[in-house]
């Protein structure tokens, strides 16, 4: 702005504010918009959130408690938690090992690799249910097999588990893969050169430069994890106290008309979601820095 | 040695590709490909017109199109106001936004049942919602609405998570360079913050579209699943399933897996969009 003033003959300047004023809409109009916006929020976010607690506590803290300390609950909160258990850091340890072979190396096929590692985000959760039906149901490739050795996949644990792991299979690489590109690998190779072994390199350089993007990723992995209904509920053969998970249990209840007992058991899920809210909010900003480190070394080197 | 010898395009001194690829393609294979292409090949137990008869039969056919319809109706009212509240987060101040924002994520973390029982209780005709619609003649919960409502909240978060971060790299100058010359507050924003904005809104608006097609889990609870009338196409697979007529529940699987990989191919090319056009 002062620059143009110093120049003889320049047309006169427009003050700062007036500037101001012409890219700042109006106060009515601002407050219009954010009330909009809330009221939209409101309907679909705010008041949904509240109406979960809200029922659940309707008829006191007695029957809230009495609905979740219940046999097929509790049941349902371990195979819940067993599910999350194993298929987390499953994938945790598979985006690691993507990540690695993705971003620290150039290979043929790669962005083949990367599409098929989105593949489960945008498949139908039933889809994700239905295929492995198809391969370990009675009439499955393997079922008869299965049978014979009385091995038992769908309609069981099992099945469960691979559904869970299918509907989580991309958060933790999808975390990490842009962030590990972003960072090259010059301070890997610097590590090596160095005389680092591999191991070294990969628990002393690289895991505390992505710590907070894998964090984020498993946070968002195990959210799902808990949460999934679909895929799991084709898998499930909902058999009460066996293979029920939260999601599940909640169904049951609710088309039981134990509208309150769902919901208290929804609540519990719906904690876990502010939760895991609230993790995301406090890891995203780590992330952020990360990135912006990584493209800061980027842009100097 | 294999991966090296044959894939990498240079040699590396890092170690560990070979394991770090040759487990990612089993993992892959293992728990995605195999059982995916499962879909591909059941499908080819059925013969050309028995597939053709069974995607095409009236009940799935009336499934797609409330699918469909309301999948593209929840993106567009996602499209508008994701990017009314990207706006207004961006570009505002209010007290509890910051806890307003971090609320947006909500339906990405809430499980799809508690989403499901809770929209249907609050749009039931005795629910908070529900009665003041029922006296319009608005019927939501059980009825094709109810579809529309559960995709409308499990696709929001896309399209603000899609456009804040342009509107925050959006520079100001662009906006100060367009009042200079005359332009209204209203034109400013037609001629210069939306042509910046379309990619992303355009990503975020098809993978709310993407999200709502293949939904379950809320959907179940608040439409009511009449045949012909509020059945959703991912509740005909299931219906399929437990009648244990594996072949036509494959058959509806592989048209919808075709719709989510056009689908797919159509949001990276939007992607790799709005990376071009913000330069990077």
């Amino acid at each position: 702005m002062s620059a143009t003033a110093a120049i003889p003959g320049a047309p006169t300047p427009i003050a700062p504010r007036s500037l101001a004023g012409a890219t700042k809409e109006p106060a009515w109009v601002r407050w219009l918009l954010i009330g909009i916006a809330l009221a939209f929020l409101a309907v679909f976010l705010f008041v949904p959130l509240f109406f979960v607690f809200f029922e659940a506590f309707k008829k006191g803290f007695d029957v809230y408690l009495a609905a979740i300390w219940e046999p097929d609950a509790l049941s349902a909160v371990r195979l819940t938690l067993l599910a999350a258990a194993i298929a987390v850091p499953l994938n945790l340890v598979f985006g690691v090992a993507a990540a690695w072979a993705i971003a620290k190396f150039d290979f043929r096929g790669k962005s083949v690799v990367l599409t098929l590692i989105d593949l489960p985000f945008s498949v139908s959760p039933v889809i994700s249910g239905l295929i492995y039906v198809l391969v370990f149901g009675l009439q499955g490739w393997f079922g008869e097999w299965l049978r014979d050795h009385d091995l038992k996949v769908i309609f069981a644990v099992p099945g469960i588990v691979l559904a869970t792991i299918f509907v989580t299979f991309p958060f933790v690489a999808r975390e990490l893969i842009p962030l590990m590109q972003a960072q090259g690998q010059e301070q890997e190779e610097a590590a090596r050169v160095l005389g680092a072994s591999g191991w070294q390199v990969f628990f002393k350089v690289t895991l505390p430069n992505v710590k907070w993007a894998l964090l984020y990723g498993v946070i968002l992995c195990n959210a799902r994890a808990m949460g999934e209904f679909g895929a799991v509920s084709v898998v499930s053969g909902h058999i009460r106290g066996e293979t029920n998970t939260l999601p599940l249990h909640i169904e049951i209840l609710y088309n039981e008309y134990q509208s309150t007992a769902a919901f208290a058991v929804a609540s519990l899920l719906a904690s876990l979601a502010l939760v895991t809210l609230v993790l995301k909010y406090i890891v995203e900003r780590r992330v952020q820095r990360e990135m912006a480190q990584a493209k800061d070394v980027g842009a100097a080197a | 040695m294999i991966f090296s010898r044959t894939l990498l395009r240079q040699h590396s001194v890092l170690p560990g590709f070979d394991l770090a690829l040759g487990f990612t393609v089993f993992y892959l294979s293992l728990i995605v490909l195999i059982p995916l292409s499962a879909a591909f090949l059941r499908t080819t137990e059925l013969t050309w017109p028995a597939f053709v008869e069974v995607v095409t039969s009236p009940r799935v056919v009336a499934s797609y199109k409330l699918t469909f319809g309301s999948s593209l109706l929840a993106a567009i009212v996602n499209a508008v106001f994701g990017l009314l509240v990207a706006w207004v987060l961006v570009r505002y101040h209010f007290f509890g936004k910051r806890i307003v924002d971090a609320l947006v994520d909500l339906p990405f973390a809430l499980p799809t049942a508690v989403a499901g029982i809770t929209l249907t209780g609050l749009f039931a005709n005795n629910g908070w919602f529900g009665q003041y619609l029922e006296p319009l003649g608005v019927k939501v919960a059980f009825a094709p609405a109810g579809v529309f409502v559960a995709m409308t909240f499990i696709g929001l978060p896309f399209v603000v998570r899609t456009v804040q971060p342009i509107l925050e790299d959006l520079a100001s100058e662009l906006e100060e360079a367009a009042a200079t010359l005359g332009a209204s507050r209203l034109q400013t924003f037609r001629k210069v913050i939306l042509p910046i904005v379309l990619p992303a809104l355009l990503t975020g608006f098809a993978l709310a579209f993407a999200r709502a097609l293949g939904e379950y889990g809320s959907i179940i609870f608040i439409a009511g699943n009449m045949p012909m009338i509020s059945e959703i196409t991912p509740l005909l697979i299931i219906t399929k399933l437990e009648q244990y007529d594996y072949a036509g529940a494959t058959a509806i699987a592989v048209v919808m897996l075709m719709m989510s990989f056009v689908l797919l191919l159509a949001i990276n090319a939007l992607q790799a969009w709005t990376r071009k056009r913000q330069g990077k």
